[in-house]
């Protein structure tokens, strides 16, 4: 036991001492957090809209105007024509054409009938979709101010209806930031414990000193704990810095027990070291390690469900989220810290990354060569 | 001339000995168009939907059908309260949740106005909106149904709304356009950064600083086989796109290739600017993945949209060649679009290559004085 | 096999083959405890592969060997606690100071706080570098290092030390500093196994052997291989020994 505590002693002075790596472990994280916090939200805002208003009536400039209202729109461009507005769309000036044709205002009160076209740039689906949508809802809800005026019978006899009421729980604002910086935070906890550990014991058997602890009587599973544990604790401070940056800048909640978020880390970064190790045991070279390392996080990133849903996701690739350690991490981070969700709503992630943890650590130690 | 295939060679043998890092240049690509095509999307099918039907009658049984009927939602869990619904939630069951209230029939058939709630776990704020709004939509449809209103009622303005350049909403239009200009920027700058640090590290840089060899040529020489390597690359991504996923090249394709090549000179001259600053390997890495990498994926506008973001990003979205090279990219491939639509990003990406080419030389000269 | 109390190292027909090449071919030997073995040969002779084989890093494909009474094929763990190392590298944690690599080592070892307190004294004063224990490693010059890393090997007071090529790259006034210390360690009862491709340094050794192309091609002092090979020196010896195999 006492041979751990020197092997961790030693890991912790030569951590402290590179001056280069210490900004990259406290700093970069922490404005990555903010920038990615920032940056990382698929929020349908600021969307650049041209309007072709063939009709000139007093309808349609109510209609505009609502959609002025809005705010999420900008108005760049009032073209006289639809090829005009396809040219707009052509160049990438605009995202949405709006198209109001001639005779609009009469056609709806003579004939009872109306029709707006809209000319999205369909590239991105989901903010085509979502943006055309407001637009619509907008166009709606104009359509029945219009009903309004018209003071028209309320509905015949027979036609029952259904209101909707709709609320939004944990995030009524909609704010991006609660999406996204507690799933950033632990995706970015993650990334760099696994990242510094795959390089630095491949590091060690580069200048040879792997060889030195080879010839000692140090045991193997003496020897990985010795690198795990002060990566542990690096990440669990980066964790504790990046909450409390998180509070500070963005207030995210915090409605659950941190203690459940913090236990789930310990547990979540085991796994993750596990693999780092593994995964430096089979490289030859530092470069190798970074890119395998590189190559496993961003497969991580992707699938994890903190840029898309999981659910969305086919049934085939949702089974592979199992697998992997950070979609495991945002799901709870986003439950307890959103939600206020308990140890036993998320056990069933506990118990995966338990499994995860004692894999990847008995991989760690197997491919751990004392004897060639 | 010899002296420069002389390095080619060299650096070509460097790499294939790598097997493993070989089979991740080859496999990352690969691997994000699939991951990309498949799995990052919005789409929303089987989105879990708890019901907590206080009625349990007959009318709500045929609501809760006509919900579930399109595909589009998938009953997960049918609480019995308000509060076994936010268990439900909270052990991320379900997504969406619907209260149909007891005096659902009469106030349906008697009232002719009955009220539904609907509550959304607004974690994920766009998915929420998305379940909502398609939420709204059926039961808008149940009603009409419901009233057997075969023709619309009067005084309705229709939308009609036309998707261009992608009218199936292909999620791979986005997306295969920014994994060229990922995988360009991955190979060319984070690679070319890391062989010369790696040089530097070894010492054996030095000597060949002291040669009398034309330094220009044996960083080219360098540096060849990966623009070739990283060209390949977004050539492989460019047909797994069209063969899976259906994207096309509806402009001119050599055109495409063209301006490709501009980027990825870009991309090389950012990578030998990093390494005439880098000492060693892990610094080159570093500096690459947070300089180059992470604002590429996402400042460049294919997984985020730029006008969502807060101005200092927008600002400094404007000068990352990504974005410049990912306009060309879906102007030529999905607007058929001439020149003049790609005039302005080529001529700043045009500029952006004479300057870093620039400023690596400088830096160069300095090392060699 | 029947253990000999007198022999530190005992080798029978020890071969490591890599696929179809025999890196070390059936070699047997004998060290005595105290003595000072010398293990020639040019490079790529085989040399360092079958150093790891006795130190316990490399599983022999055949033949037998004990160190220090121990077997190398599952006694390996045992072998580690009773014997020393240095590498070609030397294996030091440039980033540490000397201090904190005494510390390190010794505390892997096992030795006590006080024992390693006592080491720190004792090694820096031999090293006269008192005044430097806080010094980080990386800014020793090569000759401080290499003396130090010998000192790392022997922290724990082991019955034998490896060297694996200690000697490369130093200057001959500090080659002879470090053999210095070698002798000293063999004084106190250590028994030293040492690999090298200088065949000068072969006259300091008590005996020594000569691997040409994974082979043991000669066995024995000094003076009995001049005596044998009609050669004023051990470099004449080598010569001999490799013309005669190429004939």
């Amino acid at each position: 036991m006492r041979r751990l505590a020197y092997i961790i002693q030693k890991e912790f002075i030569q951590v402290f001492r590179n001056k280069a790596m210490l900004p990259i472990m406290t700093i970069v994280p922490i404005v990555q957090l903010i920038v990615l916090s920032y940056a990382a939200s698929n929020e349908v805002t600021n969307v650049r809209l041209a309007i072709v208003n063939q009709d000139q009536s007093a309808a349609s400039r109510l209609l505009i105007q609502k959609v002025e209202a809005a705010d999420r729109f900008i108005l760049m461009d009032f073209p006289l024509s639809v090829e005009e507005g396809d040219e707009l769309l052509q160049r990438g000036e605009v995202g949405i054409v709006l198209v109001i044709p001639a005779q609009f205002e009469r056609t709806f009160y003579r004939e009872k009938r109306g029709e707006i076209q809209l000319l999205v740039n369909a590239i991105d689906g989901q903010q085509a979709t979502v943006g055309s949508g407001y637009l619509s809802s907008i166009i709606q809800s104009f359509n029945q101010e219009m009903r309004a005026e018209l003071r028209l019978v309320p509905m015949q006899s027979n036609q029952a209806q259904i209101l909707t009421t709709s609320s939004n729980w944990y995030n009524p604002d909609l704010n991006f930031k609660y999406f996204m910086a507690p799933g950033i935070l632990g995706e970015l906890v993650t990334i760099l414990v696994m990242l510094l550990t795959a390089m630095n014991v491949v590091r060690e058997r580069e200048i040879g000193t792997i060889e030195q602890i080879n010839v000692t009587p140090i045991k193997k599973w003496q020897f990985i704990l010795g690198k795990m544990v002060p990566f542990l604790i690096i990440g669990l401070v980066l964790l504790t810095v990046g909450l409390t940056a998180a509070k500070l800048i963005f207030n995210i909640p915090i409605r659950g027990s941190l203690v459940v978020v913090f236990a789930f880390c310990i547990l979540n970064l085991m796994a993750v070291l596990g693999l780092g190790l593994f995964i430096s045991n089979l490289s030859d070279t530092q470069q190798q390690a970074m890119f395998t390392t590189f190559f496993f996080v961003i497969i991580f990133i992707l699938m994890s469900g903190l840029f898309t849903p999981i659910e969305s996701m086919p049934k085939w690739a949702q089974y592979l989220t199992i697998p992997n350690p950070i979609a495991h991490f945002v799901s709870v981070m986003r439950s307890v810290l959103l939600k206020g969700s308990t140890f036993q709503d998320v056990i069933y992630h506990f118990r995966m990354t338990g499994i995860m943890a004692i894999l990847f650590n008995i991989l760690a130690i197997w491919s751990y060569r004392k004897v060639a | 001339m010899k002296i420069f295939w002389a390095f080619v060679r060299k650096e070509i043998y460097h790499i294939l000995r790598d097997r493993r890092t070989l089979a991740i240049l080859f496999g990352m690509p690969i691997a994000l168009v699939l991951i990309f095509g498949y799995t990052v999307t919005n789409e929303f099918k089987d989105a879990s939907v708890a019901i907590v039907n206080q009625a349990n009658d007959e009318l709500s049984q045929e609501f809760i059908e006509h919900l579930t009927s399109s595909g589009h939602f998938q009953l997960v869990a049918l609480p019995q309260t308000r509060d076994e619904l936010e268990t439900t939630f909270r052990a991320n069951q379900a997504k969406l949740g619907v209260v149909i209230p007891p005096s659902f029939s009469d106030d349906f058939y008697r009232q002719k106005a009955a009220t539904i709630q609907l509550i959304a776990d607004a974690t994920e704020p766009n998915y929420a909106t998305t379940l909502v709004n398609y939420a709204n939509q059926m039961i808008r449809s149940f009603q009409q149904q419901k009233n057997q209103m075969s023709e619309q009622a009067p005084y309705s303005v229709a939308v009609q709304t036309r998707m261009y350049y992608n009218p199936q909403l292909e999620g791979a239009y986005n997306f295969v356009p920014g994994t060229v200009a990922l995988i360009l920027m991955l190979i060319c700058a984070m690679m070319t950064s890391l062989t010369i640090a790696k040089e530097k590290e070894l010492g054996t840089m030095d000597l060949l600083l002291v040669s009398p060899l034309p330094p220009m040529l044996i960083i080219l020489g360098k540096v060849t086989p990966y623009a070739v390597l990283s060209f390949i690359d977004a050539i492989i991504v460019f047909v797994l796109g069209y063969f899976l996923f259906d994207v096309p090249v509806r402009g001119s394709v050599p055109l495409l290739l063209a301006l490709c090549l501009l980027y990825l000179f870009v991309a090389l001259a950012l990578g030998l600017l990093i390494s005439t600053k880098a000492a060693n390997q892990q610094t080159a890495m570093m500096t690459s993945l947070f300089t180059l990498m992470l604002p590429t994926m996402l400042l460049s506008g294919f997984l985020f949209p730029i006008p969502s973001m807060p101005t200092i990003l927008q600002y400094i979205s404007k000068v990352i060649p990504a974005k410049y090279f990912i306009q060309i990219e879906q102007a030529v491939m999905l607007k058929a679009a001439g020149w003049e639509a790609v005039a302005f990003p080529t001529l700043v990406l045009t500029i952006m290559l004479v300057v870093l080419l620039a400023a690596a030389w400088k830096n160069f000269k300095v090392v060699k004085a | 096999m029947p253990m000999q109390e007198s022999y530190a190292i005992e080798a029978q027909g020890l071969t490591k083959r890599f696929g179809d090449f025999t890196a070390v071919d059936a070699i047997s030997f004998n060290v005595k405890k105290g003595e000072i073995f010398g293990f020639l040969g040019a490079n790529g002779a085989g040399k360092t592969t079958a150093i790891k084989m006795l130190i316990g890093l490399s599983r022999p494909s055949a033949g037998e060997a004990t160190i220090a009474g121990f077997d190398v094929y599952n006694e390996t763990e045992r072998i580690k606690e009773n014997i020393g190392y240095m590498s070609q590298k030397f294996s030091l944690y440039e980033d540490l100071t000397i201090a904190e690599n005494i510390r390190f080592y010794g505390g892997v070892y096992g030795l006590s706080r006080r024992q390693i307190a006592l080491k720190i004294v004792e090694i820096t004063e031999r090293l006269q570098l008192e005044d430097y224990s806080d010094k980080l490693v990386g800014e020793l010059p090569l000759g401080w290092k290499q003396r130090l890393a010998f000192s790392l090997a022997g922290v724990h007071d082991p019955a034998i030390i490896f060297l694996d090529e200690p000697t490369g790259g130093v200057d001959p006034t500090t080659r002879r500093q470090f053999w210095e210390m070698i002798y000293e360690a063999a004084a106190r009862g250590i028994t030293i196994f040492v690999t090298t491709h200088y065949m000068d340094e072969a006259e300091y050794c008590n005996r020594i052997s000569i691997m040409v192309d994974g082979r043991m091609d000669a066995l024995g002092s000094p003076r009995e291989l001049k005596e044998q090979f009609a050669a004023a020196s051990m470099d004449e010896v080598f010569v001999r020994l490799v013309r005669g195999n190429s004939n």
